[in-house]
């Protein structure tokens, strides 16, 4: 166990003794809360953690780099960026799976535009925003999002 | 809350039948490719390991929160601020670790509703949508602090950049924003 994974823990131990002193019916209300979001995305974990054995197992980091390495241009960045856009998965699981693409010759910038367009932009989530925000202010801040994720990534590959 | 985007069964449903799916394909790749079979079982359960270790504190961080931090108390702190402490505000309370995006629609709802910002409403969503606390951590385990911090402060400027363009665009159009339908009103 290394040492993010203490803190994480460390935090989330003194957070539950700190919500029982306090208010023992809200302290179990979150980890009901916090359990069943446990459940709705173990599925997705078990289906990310198989794709990066798959990934990794059938696919060489000469074919990844290739694609979206640092000799590869910004078409594959593009492309992993569109990827993320569409692509419907918690953060938190794409984390694991772009350092996986990381480790096996991805370049900083696609994995970097890859996880950005993943969080800010959700197309599934789209037609709500609409809803909500009109449609106006949703298609501008999820056009305004790919440019500045692509921008944030160009950056990134600059910087590391 | 009814237009949530797949309630919460149907999603749990087809991302195990999703599973299913992965597994059998996975069976039958190996079938063919059995060499193949040591390196992909190692790799996934590393990872495995290491998300297994981290995800449920993760869960129950944003568990406590969601339920100590109602929306009420954000849609007050946020309605009512202004300038650059209003920007800072939208900032904190969107990196608050909540539930998913489509949990932040119904609070910017009432957020226009309330008269706030447009550019601070702009702020507030994306902050909710891309930088989130436990997410931070979890991204400095796998892909390092320089990483992170990099791509947060990146982040940051170009999510206020975006939120004051934003408005820049939509009152420089004219169209009050009090004209859009608003389908959560109560």
């Amino acid at each position: 166990m290394n040492i993010t994974a203490i803190i994480i823990n460390l935090i989330a131990l003194i957070g539950v003794i700190l919500a029982f002193v306090k208010n023992k019916q809200k302290a179990l209300k979150s980890l009901k809360v916090a359990g069943k979001t446990f459940l709705r995305i173990l599925p997705m974990t078990l289906i990310i953690v198989i794709v990066i054995g798959l990934l990794l197992g059938f696919i060489s980091s000469d074919q990844i780099s290739q694609f979206i390495g640092n000799q590869s241009g910004p078409f594959g960045v593009i492309l992993v960026g569109v990827a993320g856009a569409l692509m419907h998965i918690p953060a938190l699981l794409a984390f694991p799976l772009g350092s996986s693409l990381l480790d096996n010759g991805a370049s900083i910038t696609a994995v970097a535009a890859f996880l950005t367009t993943l969080t800010m932009i959700g197309m599934i989530t789209l037609p709500l925003e609409i809803k909500v925000l009109g449609k106006k202010m949703a298609l501008l801040r999820n056009g305004f999002s790919f440019i500045a994720a692509l921008l944030i990534a160009f950056i990134m590959g600059m910087l590391l | 809350m009814k237009n949530k985007p797949g309630n919460k069964k149907n999603g749990l449903l087809r991302d195990t039948i999703f599973l299913i799916a992965i597994i059998f394909l996975t069976i039958i790749l190996l079938f063919f490719y059995p060499q193949k079979t040591e390196p992909v079982m190692s790799i996934s359960w590393d990872y495995f390991l290491e998300m297994i270790l981290i995800l449920p504190a993760v869960m129950i961080i944003m568990g406590l929160f969601s339920v100590w931090m109602p929306d009420e108390t954000i849609i007050k702190y946020l309605g009512k601020s202004s300038g650059l402490k209003g920007i800072f505000i939208a900032l904190f309370l969107g990196m608050l670790p909540t539930g998913p995006l489509y949990v932040a629609f119904p609070i910017a709802a009432s957020l226009i509703k309330k008269g706030a910002r447009v550019s601070n409403i702009i702020i507030f969503l994306s902050a909710w949508a891309c930088i989130k606390l436990p997410q931070e951590l979890v991204e400095v385990e796998f892909l390092g602090l320089n990483f992170m911090i990099t791509r947060l402060i990146l982040t940051i400027i170009f999510v206020i950049i975006m939120g004051f363009s934003i408005e820049f665009i939509l009152n420089r159009n004219n169209k009050d924003i009090n004209e859009t339908n608003l389908p959560f009103s109560d």
